[in-house]
């Protein structure tokens, strides 16, 4: 219970002033731009979108800037934001094959039509800090420009699962023509058990830490039959279609950079399911590989149920996974206890003082000095 | 291929759409600024930000699931000579809108069609489709070259 609390009104006016001037920093300093934040920390502008489950790098980069770069805090005003949006409708699925490629990798096939192609990565890289980055002139754009193959890659590159699709040892995904409605947490409570759709909504806004975490576990043995691999990672841009009513056709509105993972997990197979590579799927927006890996992981965790496998551990148990999985329903839930709690710890203290009253009578009467008075 | 009374197919109209969409507010701009005669045009529609929300399909093949939101403007505006025109672009910038909106209108108008097609959109594509190549290139240079160490003879 919290009770109605007056008084604080000035300090807290001033608290945000305090707020302001923190977030602003040495004065001395150049402040930080929109554009800047978009340019230079592309990736803290993809997380923020990713969770707050708006692609908007504008608003990501200010929501960046307004919460001093605390990125739950941005998604957190991220996700404000949307509410306040009109929804003009459903775009056409995103045709992942489609994608202009700027990185694809598969660590399952080496030969893979179109080829291995690395893109910007910080895989191999050495993990030293570079001290020329503290001084800004010494990058200069001789330095970090990148090189040009006389040749441009090619785009609408197939599917790495297609290679194990045709031998028949992967699951059947092909669209089943499926125009039933598809959930929206946005729209309605998360209810158990949930469907592939609300789960992969669910874990594509979720906490990129939390389900590293729970990928990891799932690694280390909490749950994992087998060594998960990486069928393919691909990052780059998609066309979003979308057909308004008014028009009646289908439109491109834009491009979104997205990545998508695609993991493949065996299945040894049960009495109506032959052995087979079931995939895991992540699809993030921008360049998020670890939460698009993390995703893939706990995405085929969680079909223990439809394979009629055991659910023995927390990755698996779909109800610990959703309903944990949102750093805002999370950060709102541990953070509220800052609120005034007065009332209630003062039920909480009468109710210890008794008991501990209670223990010390019990004590006393245990010890045989049951009346103190006789004494 | 299915003309209507304008000599412009569904498709064409699909296409200089999609790259009106695509282009920078700043090009699109200029090269209104540089119409020499400005046609008159009314909103019908004034610009309004909103969002889409963007399905996925599961394992990129499978049944769709609502991915997350992208925020969109969408416009409509008609010319003098009774031609609407529509735009649904991404972002918040509502002035991007407005002008693909009016270009699409102007490119409905066989009066307008060939020029704004010529001096407009085929500018647009060209810039658009170098910026791609550009990446696409950097890309390339990026492809994994594999070699086998031949190991004694």
């Amino acid at each position: 219970m919290y009770v109605a609390v007056k008084g604080g009104k000035e300090a807290i006016t001033n608290a945000h002033k305090l707020l302001a001037e923190k977030r602003r920093g040495d004065p001395r300093v150049p402040e930080l731009g929109i554009s800047q934040i978009k340019e230079q920390l592309g990736l803290s502008v993809d997380r923020v979108m990713t969770e707050g489950s708006l692609y908007d790098s504008e608003l990501a980069a200010i929501a960046i800037k307004q919460a001093q770069g605390d990125l739950v805090e941005a998604i957190f005003l991220v996700r404000a934001y949307r509410t306040t949006l009109s929804r003009f409708g459903f775009s056409i699925p995103i045709e992942t094959t489609r994608m202009q490629i700027q990185r694809r990798i598969s660590s399952s096939f080496k030969d893979i039509p179109g080829g291995q192609i690395l893109g910007p990565t910080y895989d191999y890289t050495h993990r030293l800090i570079d001290f020329t980055l503290r001084v800004p002139e010494n990058v200069n754009s001789e330095i970090c420009r990148a090189e040009s193959a006389e040749k441009a890659i090619q785009n609408n590159m197939t599917r790495v699962a297609d290679l194990l699709a045709n031998e028949g040892l992967l699951d059947n995904e092909a669209t089943y023509g499926n125009n039933g409605p598809v959930a929206d947490l946005t729209r309605d409570p998360l209810e158990l058990p949930a469907g592939r759709d609300v789960r992969l909504q669910n874990l594509a806004r979720g906490d990129e830490g939390f389900i590293l975490s729970l990928a990891y576990s799932l690694q280390r043995g909490f749950g994992a039959s087998g060594h998960p691999f990486l069928g393919e990672i691909r990052y780059g841009k998609v066309t979003v279609e979308f057909v308004p009513e008014e028009l009646g056709f289908p439109i491109e509105i834009g491009e979104i950079p997205i990545t998508e993972c695609i993991m493949f997990n065996r299945f040894m197979g049960s009495s109506d399911t032959p052995p087979q590579f079931i995939k895991g799927y992540g699809l993030t927006f921008g360049h998020c590989e670890r939460k698009a890996m993390a995703m893939s992981i706990v995405d085929y965790a969680l079909s223990s149920r439809e394979l009629g496998e055991k659910n023995e551990y927390p990755a698996q148990d779909e109800e610990f996974v959703l309903f944990h999985s949102d750093n805002v329903q999370a950060a709102g839930f541990v953070e509220h206890l800052k609120l005034p709690h007065y009332v209630d710890f003062q039920a909480d203290l009468v109710l210890m003082r008794n008991r501990l009253a209670e223990f010390k009578n019990d004590g006393r009467k245990n010890r045989g000095i049951e009346d103190e008075q006789a004494i | 291929m299915q003309f209507n009374e304008n000599g412009y197919t569904k498709r064409q109209r699909q296409q200089w759409m999609g790259i009106l969409a695509g282009s920078l507010t700043k090009n699109l701009e200029n090269s209104w600024q540089k119409m020499p005669e400005k046609p008159e045009y009314k909103h019908l529609h004034k610009p309004e930000t909103g969002s889409i929300m963007v399905r996925g399909r599961a394992g990129g093949s499978g049944n769709s699931f609502n991915f997350g939101e992208v925020t969109a403007t969408r416009c409509t505006i008609q010319i003098k000579n009774g031609h609407v025109g529509s735009a649904y672009v991404l972002g918040l910038d509502h002035r991007h809108a407005e002008l693909a909106a009016i270009f699409d209108a102007l490119l409905q108008d066989p009066l307008h069609h060939c020029e704004i097609s010529n001096s407009v959109v085929s500018r647009l594509k060209d810039s658009y489709d170098k910026h791609k190549e550009e990446i696409a290139k950097k890309t390339a240079a990026t492809k994994v070259d594999f070699f086998t160490m031949v190991r004694g003879e």
